[in-house]
């Protein structure tokens, strides 16, 4: 139980998405322009994150690594499959951001049309696949801790984009310079709130 | 249009950093020091220009209802070839680029390249294309590599330029990267309006 709150609070605050790894900014930087949308934008790769992250680490588990495949038969022992990882965990991502496109498409159609190209585009968010990849890397115990880990990734994300949009929608009535304005001024704002987010690095969970 | 024109275009005028502003989890996440942010563009340039090649001559075959997921693992497939081989060949610089090489597959330069350009021209401009943005993504991850780097640890490609006691390592991480690219992309804009 401690080992889940742990994840789930590193992988939100001290290690998010977007202050620490850089990551999805692309859709971060074009939707956060109101804060509705970034709400409806960040539930979806909750969602997406959630699900795909414990999926993937089922086919880790399971298919790629070496000797993975013992339970389908004594002779896999050495097959390694691991070369295959990339090009499975987008293609689960993939059929993901699919799914999540026809569900909002026919139950929440203006979401739908704010968020554009942004949905489908989902499939090559580097927050999701970046969410697939470091659960490869850190080699968690087991499947809980791995869903706790990909919630905690979108979460964190959700926090980032809401707090921008919110930010984005108060701006537009404030006297910027005229280079700065637009995406200049959306990096400085992203810059300072990613120092605000430097104080929980300092956390030890 | 000649091919020297399409190459020029992804340097300058559709320089994909500074311009199209696409791509900009590895730009922020690699340039720490003028080192990682070439080593990164070269990645990723051979990646562009070998999907392009690919893409291009399949474009034919591919139906247009899945050349989505169909550019995605060709994509993926040249990204693996080159991690495998930087994992073989450059172990150091391999381990200090880290989650940022796989992460090429998700990079949307490389996929909008392959949409917007590959997918309508023939084999020799889309390969000149993908020099030429490469070359550009290159350029612009050298730069904001070259001046993170020296407004961090006072160094630049590894020579000390700034006095000893000089450092501000904020450069160095998240927070500064952002800054130092907002800046960065309010000059160019400047020096745009200028010429206009």
């Amino acid at each position: 139980m401690e080992e889940f709150l742990s994840t789930f609070i590193r992988a939100i605050f001290i290690d998010n998405m977007i202050f620490a790894y850089y990551l999805g900014m692309c859709s971060f930087f074009a939707i956060s322009k109101n804060v509705k949308t970034s709400l409806g934008l960040g539930l979806t790769i909750v969602f997406i994150l959630g699900v795909t992250v414990p999926i993937n680490y089922l086919l880790e588990k399971y298919v790629l690594v070496e000797g993975a495949l013992v339970w389908l038969d004594e002779s896999f022992a050495d097959t390694d499959l691991s070369f295959l990882s990339l090009i499975l965990f987008i293609t689960v991502i993939a059929s993901f951001v699919q799914l999540a496109e026809m569900v909002i498409e026919r139950f929440l159609p203006s979401l739908y049309a704010s968020l554009g190209i942004f949905l489908p585009l989902l499939a090559v968010n580097c927050a999701i696949l970046g969410g697939s990849l470091f659960m490869q890397q850190r080699a968690f115990p087991n499947i809980g801790t791995a869903t706790v880990y990909g919630l905690g990734c979108g979460i964190g994300w959700l926090l980032a984009i809401l707090g921008m949009a919110a930010i984005s929608e108060k701006i537009t009535y404030s006297n910027i310079p005229k280079p700065l304005r637009g995406l200049g001024i959306a990096f400085v704002i992203t810059g300072l709130m990613g120092l605000g987010f430097m104080c929980f690095s300092g956390l030890k969970i | 249009m000649s091919n020297l024109r399409i190459l020029l275009n992804g340097i300058i005028k559709e320089n994909p950093i500074f311009v199209l502003l696409l791509g900009m989890c590895p730009t922020l996440g690699t340039t720490t020091s003028a080192i990682n942010g070439l080593a990164m563009g070269v990645a990723t340039t051979f990646v562009i220009i070998c999907s392009n090649f690919t893409i291009s001559a399949l474009k034919n075959l591919i139906p247009d209802q899945v050349r989505i997921p169909g550019y995605i693992v060709i994509i993926a497939t040249f990204v693996t070839m080159l991690q495998l081989c930087m994992q073989a060949f450059l172990p150091s610089l391999y381990a200090s680029l880290g989650i940022f090489i796989p992460l090429i597959v998700v990079n949307c330069i490389v996929l909008g390249r392959a949409e917007s350009f590959a997918a309508k021209n023939k084999l020799i401009p889309s390969i000149f294309d993908g020099i030429g943005v490469g070359l550009g993504f290159t350029f612009a991850l050298t730069l904001l590599g070259a001046l993170r780097e020296l407004l961090g640890t006072g160094k630049l490609l590894n020579f000390k330029v700034m006095p000893e006691e000089y450092g501000s390592l904020i450069f160095v991480l998240a927070p500064g990267a952002f800054i130092a690219l907002g800046y960065l992309i309010a000059i160019v804009n400047k020096v745009k309006n200028i010429k206009a």
